[in-house]
């Protein structure tokens, strides 16, 4: 039975700093998420022991001497009531969501995170000079070489051969490109010619150079290799993934991961055989994103050629039956399971036949058509730089710039679900326990990490409530009890029992 | 002469319906366009004034 695929997304979002006198990335990210917690009381538990150093500190904190997070201390480290974490990460604002039951309750963490950071520039607006303004971008480079990453994180049995897991996801990281991405003018390798892609489908595919590796920042591979479970190591591993985009269009987010969630449900079960195996990954990578027209086949390692599009219909046709075998409970249960399934294949007959009938829905149509609109209005080429500035403009998070939001797009979250989601952590998983601990705790709390909660309550040493089940903390298990305690001197204690 | 109009017939009643059909698409690609117009109006409005600056400034660190 496949472990149950808890999931999450941490994206990375550009930052501009409008009309600065001294300002640098970090800086600006600094200041946009202090500006958001220091407004909100329960939001000030930090990640990191900026105040509470553990190694000066004389009370004990031989309890967590294991666990310190390597991150750098000076930089801002939040955790939220809703159970996200939101942070400066290499020069960037980051939030990473909470752990979430199913690819829907992602999605709507996902949406959540982008009403965050658009009233964190609200915020910060108070703390700067007329004038000036710091502006979030929800995307993955700046044109110019420069990426950053939105990466997906899923819960898998630490069972299974790591190199079964590779082998049998990379084919489906390279072909689910055609409806993940986020499209992008032009094209940033090195090695190829601009002219040559005016327009390709993701924001990424343009920076991996390996098949498989640890490295997130230079030399990226398709499959990352990050073993850091943040749960019990003996059960689990955390698949980290970094070949996605970062989409605000509902659909692709939803669609991205939960047939990915399918997968490695797939996997975790041994379901899959003969998976189609891409003779140059790194190549298909590339070439899948550059072909706006979906014909394009590539050279397959057992010899003839497939298209991204056979291939997607290769996973497709077998997670069908194994939804018939094993049932969708691994992936959150039979209505979402089915959902995603019927939604993979609408996306995929129709990216067969023409893939502009995908305009409401996958965000590379819905970009190519509006940028198309623009150049035939304006008689201008896709080198022009109105249509690369609305290509960016395209993922500001400013509600009066953002034009993402202008196109209507269909949704799989309401407005309600999603304003919920901002300061609610979801209900089935241990981000429900950090979460209300958060809001209701906020001043017992020295720190907050994936897998546990320190203390302080008084005594002679600090206490540590450990997580290690991703799906243990509950509102079933823990509703209650967080209900009726007080204070965090009662949870302690009843916990304790 | 009977074997003629028997021939021309469905050929006039297919042209026919192509023509219905074109008539249709072409209705509910105007409004699909109208809609982009309006779209494409708005974004002349917000978007940047001075592209090509803001595209030259538009630089990030890498990530992740």
């Amino acid at each position: 039975m496949a472990v149950h695929k808890i999931l999450g997304i941490e994206t990375e979002f550009g930052i501009l700093h409008l009309n600065p006198g001294e300002s640098n990335p970090v800086s600006a990210s600094s200041l946009l998420i202090n500006a958001y917690v220091n407004g909100r009381r329960s939001n000030r538990i930090g990640w990191d022991f900026e105040d509470e150093q553990p190694g000066v500190d004389a009370r004990g904190f031989d309890v967590y001497g294991g666990m310190a997070p390597a991150v750098e201390s000076h930089l801002v480290n939040a955790v939220l009531t809703n159970g996200a974490r939101f942070y400066v990460d290499h020069a960037h604002p980051e939030m990473s969501s909470p752990e979430c039951f199913d690819a829907r309750e992602a999605v709507i963490y996902d949406k959540a995170a982008e009403v965050i950071l658009a009233t964190s520039m609200g915020d910060a607006s108070r703390y700067l000079p007329p004038g000036e303004e710091l502006v979030v971008h929800k995307n993955n480079s700046d044109g110019k070489g420069n990426s950053y990453g939105c990466h997906e994180n899923y819960l898998v049995d630490r069972q299974v051969p790591f190199s079964r897991l590779a082998t049998q996801i990379m084919p489906f990281f390279v072909s689910r490109q055609i409806f993940t991405g986020s499209g992008k003018v032009g094209t940033e390798a090195p090695d190829m010619d601009p002219a040559e892609v005016p327009f390709q489908i993701t924001q990424r595919a343009d920076f991996f150079e390996e098949e498989v590796g640890l490295e997130t920042t230079l030399k990226r591979p398709i499959v990352n290799t990050r073993d850091e479970p943040h749960a019990n190591s003996a059960r689990y591993r955390r698949l980290h993934v970094i070949v996605g985009d970062a989409t605000q269009a509902e659909v692709a987010t939803y669609l991205k991961l939960g047939t990915t969630a399918l997968v490695l449900a797939m996997i975790d079960d041994d379901f899959l055989h003969d998976v189609p195996v891409f003779e140059d990954p790194v190549r298909a990578m590339r070439d899948v994103s550059y072909d706006l027209t979906l014909a394009r086949t590539h050279p397959m390692a057992g010899g003839g050629a497939m298209s991204a599009l056979d291939v997607q219909w290769v996973y497709f046709e077998a997670a069908a039956k194994y939804g018939e075998q094993a049932g969708f409970e691994a992936v959150g249960g039979e209505t979402v399971g089915r959902d995603v399934m019927a939604r993979w294949e609408e996306v995929l007959d129709s990216l067969g036949r023409d893939p502009m009938e995908l305009s409401d829905r996958l965000e590379w149509v819905a970009k190519l058509r509006l940028l198309e609109g623009f150049r035939s209005r304006h008689a201008c080429d896709w080198d022009d730089p109105r249509v690369r500035a609305l290509d960016l403009q395209y993922h500001d998070l400013r509600p009066g710039r953002n034009i993402h939001r202008r196109l209507g797009m269909e949704r799989v979250t309401t407005d309600p679900e999603v304003e919920a989601a901002v300061t609610s952590p979801p209900p089935d998983t241990r981000a429900y326990f950090r979460g209300r601990c958060v809001e209701k705790y906020a001043d017992r709390i020295v720190a907050a990490n994936w897998d546990s909660m320190v203390f302080d309550v008084g005594g002679e040493s600090l206490r540590r409530v450990p997580m290690l089940e991703p799906l243990r903390g509950t509102r079933a298990h823990v509703g209650t009890l967080l209900d009726e305690c007080e204070t965090a001197e009662e949870l302690l204690r009843a916990l304790g029992e | 002469m009977a074997e003629r109009e028997q021939i021309r017939k469905p050929r006039r009643e297919s042209r026919d319906e192509e023509v219905e059909e074109t008539a249709s698409a072409s209705e509910s690609g105007t409004e699909l366009k109208a809609e982009l117009d309006d779209l494409l109006d708005e974004i002349d409005e917000v978007l940047e004034t001075n592209a090509e600056e803001f595209v030259r400034n538009y630089v990030q660190k890498g990530g992740e």
